[in-house]
């Protein structure tokens, strides 16, 4: 009999579908009612922090090199109010083998992909994490399908995807391209099925797993490094998976560190729309991700997203495409190390978020409510991603915070002394532009 | 004309646009949902013919022959004078000296 290929009769099979290209039966962590139990979920993979690492590790994958910026600092330095700006730190992830920090959470997938069975992976996906699937897919001898999202009706392509096409083919996968639109779930699960690869999706807890041992890296080489924990870290956020696993590392280090998200403010350009599709110059990191993937995680191309970035941020600011484009310049020009741009916005955020933090705890300053007489703080700040800019939104589990303010990614901020910003009023700021799509990726 | 077991690049349409979903906006619903894919071609096909290949994985698909050894041809776009700008009074600020 011929299956019946239509997008209502394939979308209608999605469950099994999924069910069948995971290997995880997700109704097991369902209580009835909207709660489920995501801890469960996450514990379900069978594979400890020390497992993900010992995976990494015969990838080539982790103990990337934790720079310190320190030309950069200074300029902030410049430019804040005496005794402020704090110590600034990258996370340099381009040295991992497929150049992005998504090499983390594909290797765990492919792993267990591979000792699962499936010959081969299937990711939907625009960004690095398509060349992290066919980095880690290449050695381990299994075939790779990805899926991107990467014209527009005119056949206009944005050109950061089609590189990354290009980098996926040079690492063996078979790559194909779509116009615009939300369908591209539906041409996933055509594959999926016809196939039997594995769905090495972004959002399944082998690859928020596999970001864990990110934030792990972080703290420990901050102790190793500068003999204490970062303050701050900022984590570029899209679909939530950087931030989320980053923030689990760092729970798990037992590092107590102000966890903030940062993403580009792409407000009023909606990300399922043809025509706007080319008038970004980010095609990651943004609010268009950031926002509904923060607010709904669960539109993801699994039935449960084990990235839920509200569970771990402590605030969320945005920071605009041409800070960011900024940053890139400093970042190379000052510093020597050509990176970006999309993962600079949270560097761009920790530059803004540097000037609210002293420089030295013994700087006391007149006015200062809250800076220790004679007490020495030492602080360090770790930002995972910034970009700065303009307002931010913050909320964390449990708690509604908000303020003015700025970010970027894979950054660390350290600041001798001072004090944390403190929240005032509640604020929830939330760009609009988004829309009901199924992600793609980041 | 592109011959048996060469290396192409085929287009197809997979959702018209009276078949895509309804929750996309009204600019993408009015355009087909397109498709490009590569492969060996197996047989002798002209550019604009319809066409089977096999592809990297193993998948046989079909479409519209539209490049054969296709190629990368992407750019980043116009060089951009201020972003150059940007980095040369950083330096100078930081460092002293002339931005020009």
């Amino acid at each position: 009999m011929t299956k019946d290929n239509s997008f209502s009769a394939v979308m209608a099979r999605k469950g099994e579908i999924i069910r069948n290209a995971v290997g995880v039966d997700y109704k097991q962590f369902e209580s009835g009612s909207i709660a489920f139990d995501y801890e469960r979920m996450m514990a379900s993979t069978g594979y400890t922090l020390e497992d993900v690492a010992e995976i990494q590790r015969g990838f080539a994958i982790g103990n990337t090199p934790l720079i310190e910026l320190k030309n950069i600092t200074a300029l902030v330095r410049k430019i804040s109010k005496d005794g402020y700006g704090a110590r600034i730190f990258v996370k340099d992830e381009a040295a991992n083998p497929s150049g992005s920090f998504k090499v983390r959470r594909a290797a765990t997938s492919i792993h267990h992909a591979k000792r699962m069975g499936y010959k081969g992976a299937l990711s939907a996906t625009s960004g690095n994490y398509g060349a992290a699937v066919a980095s880690c897919c290449a050695k381990s001898g299994l075939k790779c399908i990805v899926v991107q999202e990467c014209y527009d009706s005119r056949g206009v392509g944005q050109p950061e995807i089609i590189e990354k096409a290009r980098k996926c083919e040079a690492l063996g996968a078979e790559v194909v391209q779509l116009t615009v639109g939300p369908e591209l779930f539906y041409t996933v699960l055509r594959m999926l099925e016809d196939t039997g690869y594995f769905n090495a999706s972004l959002y399944t807890a082998f690859g928020i797993a596999g970001i864990e041992t990110l934030g792990y890296e972080v703290a420990t080489q901050c102790r190793a490094q500068l003999g204490k924990d970062p303050d701050v870290v900022v984590c570029t956020n899209a679909g939530g998976g950087n931030l989320t696993g980053t923030a689990r590392g760092l729970i798990k280090a037992n590092c107590a560190a102000q966890v903030v998200a940062a993403s580009v403010n792409l407000k009023g350009l909606h990300m399922a729309s043809d025509t706007q599709f080319n008038k970004k110059s980010f095609t990651t990191g943004h609010t268009g991700f950031g926002m509904p993937f923060s607010t709904w995680p669960d539109r993801s191309d699994v039935p449960r997203s084990a990235a839920r970035p509200l569970r771990y941020m402590d605030r969320y600011v945005t920071v605009n495409q041409g800070e960011v484009f900024y940053t890139t310049e400093l970042l190379a020009r000052l510093e020597g190390i050509e990176r970006g741009p999309a993962g600079n916005t949270s560097l761009a955020a920790a530059i803004s978020l540097a000037q609210e933090l002293p420089e030295d705890a013994n700087h006391r300053r007149t006015g200062d409510r809250v800076h220790g007489r004679g007490q020495t703080w030492q602080r360090t700040i770790k930002l995972c991603t910034s970009k700065r800019n303009s307002r931010v939104a913050w909320r964390s589990a449990g708690r509604n915070r908000g303020r003015e303010h700025h970010s970027t990614r894979a950054t660390i901020l350290t600041a001798r002394g001072g004090r944390r910003p403190r929240p005032h009023a509640p604020l929830l700021d939330h760009p609009r532009g988004n829309d009901g799509r199924q992600r793609a990726d980041c | 004309m592109a011959k048996k077991g060469d290396w192409v690049r085929i287009h197809s349409i997979i959702l018209t646009p009276e078949q895509r979903s309804s929750a996309v906006p009204d600019d993408t619903k009015s355009v087909p949902l397109e498709q490009w894919t590569k492969g060996y071609l197996h047989d002798d096909t002209a550019l604009g013919g319809e066409a089977v290949v096999t592809t990297r994985t193993g998948r046989v698909v079909s479409g519209t022959l539209v490049d054969e050894t296709p190629h990368y041809s992407h750019s980043f776009g116009d060089f951009v004078p201020e972003l150059q700008q940007v980095g040369d009074e950083a330096f100078a600020f930081l460092f002293g000296g002339s931005a020009k």
